[in-house]
C-alpha cells in the first residue's frame, strides 16, 4: 500500500551520502581574477583535498545572483565530463538546498559524484551590501512595494524583524554584540579570516549605525572568493583522503507562510528556523541537545541569534541570553562559526560555514596550530590569540555539526553531518 | 504604463502588471484600495497586491476601499543610506504599519502589514525632530506621495486624531540625537 510510506521522509537516506572534499580560494577584497578564475581554483582546492580525479566527478551545481560563472565553464576548464550539472539562482540558504539536490540527482542515478561551488567577486564586483551598480537600477513591478521606500538592501528588509525581536523579548544591543565579538575571537584563530582582529561589545555597539538596529559591526564582511565542496555517496567515500563528514539530514529553502512578503504573517520575530527544526531533526533522528558545533549564518549578528532560538537551542525569546552565555564561544558547550563566519573570515553565502565544520568533524581544522610529520594537525585547544600562546579553534571530540543556513527571516535551510 | 522619476529613482509600473496598475491607481487617487477575495466563504482582503488569495487559493477579487489606519507594528531606521536617492533624506524610517482593517485575522498573529516611510502631513519626508517620535505603538494615517499619472506611492504620518502612546517603543540607541 503506498499509503504506508511516508514520502516526506528524507530519513531513507540518513547517513547514505558525505562531503568528502572541501576548498576555498583566499578570502579577499579586490581578488583581481574572474569568477570563473576563482571557482576554478576553489573546486581544484576540493578535489585536492580528496584525493580525487576529475574523471571521477561527473556532476557540478552552482547558485549565483547574475553575479558568477557557470559549471560548464569551470568543467571544461579542470578537465571534467558532466553527466549532470545546474547553475541555480540563489544566495544564502542555497548551499545545503544544494547539497540535499545533490543526493536525489545522485540517488535518481543521474550521476555520481557532484562538486557544488560559489564563486564571488562580492566586494569588488557585485556588492553583496546593495551599494555599486545595483543600488541605482530603476525600481518596478513589486519592487515598487520594497526598493520604492530605500527598503533594498538585506539590513534595510531585515531590520523590521530584528526591531521587533527586540520589542516583544526585550533583547539588547550588548546582548546581540556578543556574537560578533565571539566570532571575531575565533577569527583571531584562523590565518585565512579576512579580519582577525577581536572586538569588544563595546567596539559594536560604538561602530556606526547603518540602519538601526544594525550597526556597521552588527553586518558581515564584503568579500570576494570562490567556495566548493564534494558531495558523494557513503559506498565511495571511503576510497578518497579523508574522513567523510556523514551527512545525517538537510532541509533547503524551507519558507514561512506568506513568503510573498513574509511581515503578513507574524510573529515575525519568528524565523524560519521554526519550521526547519521539525523537518531536519526528525529526518537526523537527533535533535538540537545532540548538536555539540554551529554554523548558524551571521549575516548579521541577529542572523545567528534568531536562527539558535528557533531551532530550539533555547527557549523562544532567550536569543539574547543563548549568544551572551559564552556557549557560542570556543570552549563554550557548542561552539558557533568556529571559523569566525560571514561577520570575520568572509562572505560566501553559507559555503565557509559547512567547510569549516567538514574540518571540525574531521578533527583537522586549519587553525595556527603545529602540523606533525604524517601533516596531521596537533591541536592545543588552547583558544587564546596565537601571540598569547593560543590559536586553536578545533573543538575537542567533536561528533555532530549542523548548519543553519539563513535566505531571509522567511527563509532557511539546515545541515546535520557527523563524524563518519 | 505609468512611469516617473522620484527622488531620483524612475518607478514604473508595466502594462501587464494588472494587480499593481489597479493598485496605484487608487493610490494616485489618494483612495486606498486593496484586493478582497470574491469568494463568498473567504472574503478576506490582501497585501500586498496579488493574483490569488493566500487563504483560498481563490482568483477572483474585487478592490475594495480600506480604512487606512493603524499602528506601527516594527521600523527599520536608516542612518547609512544605500541609494543615492536616498542618502539625502538619512536617517529616514521604514514603517511596517498594521491596518485596523483585518488585524489578528483569520488568524492571531496575521494582519495587513503595509509599508511606507514616515513623512510629514504634507507627504515630506520625516526629519529628524519627527522620526525621534514615532515607534512600535504609534497611531498612523496614509498619505500619498505622487509620482505620476496612475502612479502615487502610500506613506505614512503621525494620525493626529487618533490617541498616541505616552512613548512608542523607539531602540535604546540615539545616533545624533534620534
Amino acid at each position: 500500500m503506498t499509503t504506508d510510506i511516508d514520502a516526506t521522509a528524507g530519513k531513507y537516506l540518513r547517513d547514505k551520502y558525505a562531503i568528502i572534499g572541501v576548498g576555498e580560494t583566499t578570502y579577499t577584497r579586490g581578488s583581481g581574477k574572474t569568477t570563473r578564475a576563482l571557482g576554478t581554483w576553489a573546486v581544484k582546492n576540493a578535489m585536492d583535498d580528496a584525493g580525487i580525479p576529475a574523471s571521477e566527478i561527473d556532476g557540478m551545481m552552482s547558485y549565483s545572483g547574475n553575479d558568477s560563472t557557470a559549471s560548464t565553464m569551470l568543467a571544461g576548464d579542470l578537465g571534467i565530463r558532466l553527466n549532470f550539472y545546474m547553475d541555480v539562482q540563489g544566495g544564502g540558504s542555497s548551499s545545503e538546498a544544494l547539497i540535499g539536490l545533490a543526493i536525489g540527482a545522485i540517488e535518481a542515478g543521474m550521476c555520481e559524484t557532484v562538486v557544488v561551488f560559489r564563486s564571488m567577486n562580492g566586494y569588488s564586483q557585485v556588492r553583496i551590501g546593495g551599494t555599486g551598480a545595483r543600488a541605482s537600477m530603476p525600481v518596478g513591478g513589486d519592487a515598487l512595494h520594497g526598493a520604492a521606500y530605500g527598503w533594498f538592501s538585506a539590513g534595510q528588509n531585515f531590520s523590521p524583524t530584528f526591531m521587533r525581536h527586540m520589542y516583544d523579548y526585550g533583547t539588547t544591543p550588548e546582548q546581540v554584540a556578543m556574537v560578533k565579538v565571539i566570532h571575531s575571537e575565533h577569527a583571531a584563530n584562523n590565518p585565512k579570516a579576512y579580519y582577525k582582529q577581536r572586538v569588544t561589545v563595546e567596539d559594536v555597539v560604538n561602530s556606526r549605525m547603518i540602519c538601526k538596529p544594525l550597526h556597521l559591526l552588527d553586518c558581515c564582511v564584503e568579500t570576494d572568493n570562490a567556495t566548493a565542496l564534494i558531495v558523494t555517496s557513503v559506498d565511495k567515500a571511503y576510497d578518497y583522503a579523508n574522513t567523510p563528514a556523514r551527512i545525517l539530514g538537510v532541509a533547503g529553502r524551507v519558507c514561512k507562510p506568506r513568503i510573498d512578503m513574509h511581515f503578513q504573517h507574524g510573529p515575525i520575530s519568528t524565523v524560519a528556523g521554526y519550521y526547519i527544526k521539525d523537518l531536519i531533526y526528525r529526518n537526523a533522528g537527533l535533535g538540537p541537545e545532540d548538536i555539540q558545533c554551529t554554523g548558524a549564518y551571521d549575516a548579521f549578528t541577529f542572523t545567528s541569534m534568531l536562527q539558535l532560538e528557533d531551532y530550539g537551542f533555547c527557549e523562544k525569546g532567550e536569543g539574547g541570553d543563548y549568544v551572551s552565555s559564552g556557549i557560542m564561544r570556543l570552549g563554550g558547550a557548542r561552539p558557533n562559526n568556529t571559523s569566525g563566519g560571514h561577520l570575520c573570515e568572509g562572505y560566501t553565502h553559507g559555503m565557509n560555514m559547512i567547510i569549516e565544520n567538514v574540518r571540525q568533524l574531521r578533527g583537522e581544522v586549519d587553525d595556527y596550530c603545529p602540523t606533525d610529520a604524517n601533516g596531521s594537525k596537533q591541536h592545543t585547544f588552547n583558544y587564546a590569540e596565537p601571540s598569547q600562546g593560543g590559536g586553536c579553534r578545533q573543538v575537542p571530540d567533536v561528533e555532530i555539526t549542523q548548519n543553519l543556513g539563513w535566505a531571509m527571516p522567511g527563509t532557511g535551510s539546515s545541515l546535520i553531518m557527523r563524524k563518519g | 504604463m505609468p512611469q516617473g522619476e522620484y527622488l531620483g529613482m524612475t518607478l514604473t509600473v508595466l502594462d501587464l502588471d494588472n494587480e499593481n496598475l489597479e493598485y496605484f491607481q487608487h493610490c494616485a487617487e489618494h483612495d486606498f484600495h486593496l484586493q478582497q477575495c470574491a469568494n463568498d466563504d473567504c472574503g478576506l482582503i490582501r497585501y500586498p497586491p496579488g493574483t490569488a488569495c493566500p487563504w483560498c487559493s481563490g482568483r477572483e477579487f474585487n478592490w475594495v476601499p480600506v480604512d487606512a489606519r493603524g499602528t506601527v507594528h516594527s521600523y527599520g531606521e536608516v542612518h547609512h543610506a544605500i541609494q543615492p536617492a536616498f542618502r539625502e533624506r538619512a536617517p529616514y524610517m521604514i514603517l511596517l504599519v498594521e491596518l485596523d482593517t483585518q488585524s489578528g485575522a483569520p488568524t492571531e498573529h496575521e494582519a495587513l502589514r503595509v509599508v511606507g516611510n514616515l513623512v510629514d502631513a504634507d507627504g515630506t519626508f520625516a526629519g529628524p525632530d519627527l522620526v525621534k517620535q514615532v515607534g512600535i505603538g504609534s497611531r498612523m494615517r496614509i498619505v500619498f506621495a505622487d509620482v505620476a499619472e496612475g502612479l502615487s506611492l502610500p506613506h505614512w504620518t503621525l494620525d493626529e486624531d487618533a490617541e498616541q502612546p505616552d512613548s512608542p517603543w523607539r531602540y535604546p540607541q540615539e545616533v545624533n540625537g534620534v
